[in-house]
């Protein structure tokens, strides 16, 4: 289990533990943690799972595939530090990794 | 004005079964999508994806599951209306008039709605001055590419269709291409070709840059774009363009007096109706106790609500359950022997 922190828009945030090779998406629908939609169901074939990664976690993450950066063109105010949760693989080096959600998905 | 049996909202893979199921208990139906073409997200988000728990069939892509359920339901012939959207429902009597937004109009006692996630549509630009000139000066996709001769155009997006408009408007309009990182994911060719219309100055490129504001009075005059650092520029234009791809909308769906819980609408188990007498909600769009959203549920669901369709659609007759390998009735209507 690993604790990551998921921050609404609005402020209000959810630390949840979250099982090791679940993604960070899957975390937070499991959890009904509202603000990810994930419509597609993890396939990287939509941008409504999209959050907000602070630097000195960003850096820390596995790097994106190919074809991530071309969904997030297509988020609601993708910036350099974003990431589909459902690309974020959950492991004890994620501990403590905190996410923000944009002000929406779509 | 079409009659018909039922009215099936969505031809993605629940959409298409239950109009299978429809045919097999001898209703008519006419089914309507959006979407230019048959199959739904199957189709339009992951056509090339294995999917693996369709039952007895260990792997297909979403074209292969489309293509299967389009050979499947072939025989009853019925009608796609693509391109299409149902706009409005109204009641009257015992039966529901259905309007799209081409204008067309259906009478019928039942309405499927098999919506996924709901319509596809384009994504537009967040800020909230572009709504001021939505469909007038500030458009997401191209009717009449004559309207931008001689003019400015300001493009924002990285994929085929940005690249290809800034390319074909270059020849006769000032085109700016705004893209908010500087790697593209559109054709090599278009990219390249791209790079060089820039080099020569007849682009203006800005790549890192994305929407800031729209100004003007009465009409369109300029659009502020800014970098990651807050820097801001503006740009002199007659109109914006965006192509950030489509999201899924509920739409009009949402305007039909039914109840919904979050993006779903809430059904019973029994027959799928929703709280409105005729109207059924089936696939990814429904939502019950224990819902999966998978498609072996949507074809489950569409299979209850085609039986649910049946005593509006034929009050005096009484439902008689058959199967497809004993049935004559059912391999007439399949035109097998």
């Amino acid at each position: 289990m690993t604790k990551i922190k998921y921050v609404e828009h609005n402020g209000n945030e959810h630390i949840i533990d979250v099982q090791n090779g679940l993604t960070v998406m899957e975390g937070a629908v499991q959890n009904d943690i509202p603000g990810i939609d994930a419509d597609c169901g993890g396939g990287m074939s939509c941008a409504t799972c999209h959050v907000y990664v602070k630097e000195e976690w960003y850096n820390k993450l596995p790097k994106k595939e190919i074809g991530e950066d071309d969904m997030l063109d297509q988020a609601y105010e993708p910036k350099s530090n974003s990431r589909l949760s459902c690309q974020i693989i959950v492991s004890d080096e994620l501990d403590g990794l905190i996410v923000h959600m944009p002000e929406k998905q779509v | 004005m079409i009659k018909t049996d039922a009215v099936v909202i969505g031809a993605g893979p629940t959409g298409l079964f239950c109009a299978h199921q429809l045919g097999i208990i001898g209703l008519k139906c006419e089914i309507v999508d959006n979407l230019d073409k048959i199959g739904g997200q199957c189709i339009e988000l992951y056509p090339d994806k294995p999917i693996y728990d369709i039952p007895a069939v260990p792997e297909c892509t979403g074209e292969e599951l489309t293509n299967n359920l389009i050979k499947q339901i072939k025989p009853f012939k019925f009608n796609f209306h693509l391109n299409d959207r149902v706009q409005e429902l109204t009641q009257e009597n015992e039966s529901w008039i259905v309007k799209t937004s081409n204008g067309k109009e259906f009478i019928t006692p039942n309405v499927i709605i098999a919506g996924g996630v709901g319509s596809f549509e384009p994504r537009k630009f967040p800020t909230k001055s572009a709504e001021k000139f939505d469909g007038i000066s500030v458009l997401y996709s191209i009717k009449d590419k004559t309207i931008f001769k001689g003019k400015s155009v300001a493009i924002f997006g990285g994929g085929d269709s940005a690249l290809d408009w800034a390319i074909e408007l270059s020849g006769s309009s000032k085109v700016s291409l705004i893209h908010r990182r500087d790697e593209f994911r559109g054709a090599p060719a278009s990219v390249q070709k791209i790079k060089k219309l820039s080099e020569k100055k007849i682009i203006n490129l800005f790549t890192k840059y994305s929407i800031k504001d729209i100004k003007g009075n009465g009409s369109l005059e300029e659009v502020e774009i800014k970098n990651e650092d807050g820097q801001s520029k503006i740009l002199k234009t007659d109109y914006v363009l965006g192509f950030f791809g489509l999201i899924m909308q509920l739409g009009p769906i949402a305007d039909w007096g039914l109840n919904l819980d979050k993006k779903a609408i809430p059904v019973n188990t029994e027959n799928f109706e929703t709280n409105k007498k005729g109207i059924f909600a089936i696939g990814d769009i429904c939502t019950y106790p224990g819902k999966l959203k998978l498609i072996l549920s949507g074809f489950h669901e569409g299979a209850l609500a085609a039986r649910g369709c049946f005593k509006y659609a034929r009050p005096n007759e009484k439902y008689r359950f058959e199967f497809t390998t004993a049935s004559n009735t059912i391999k007439d209507r399949l035109g097998v022997k």
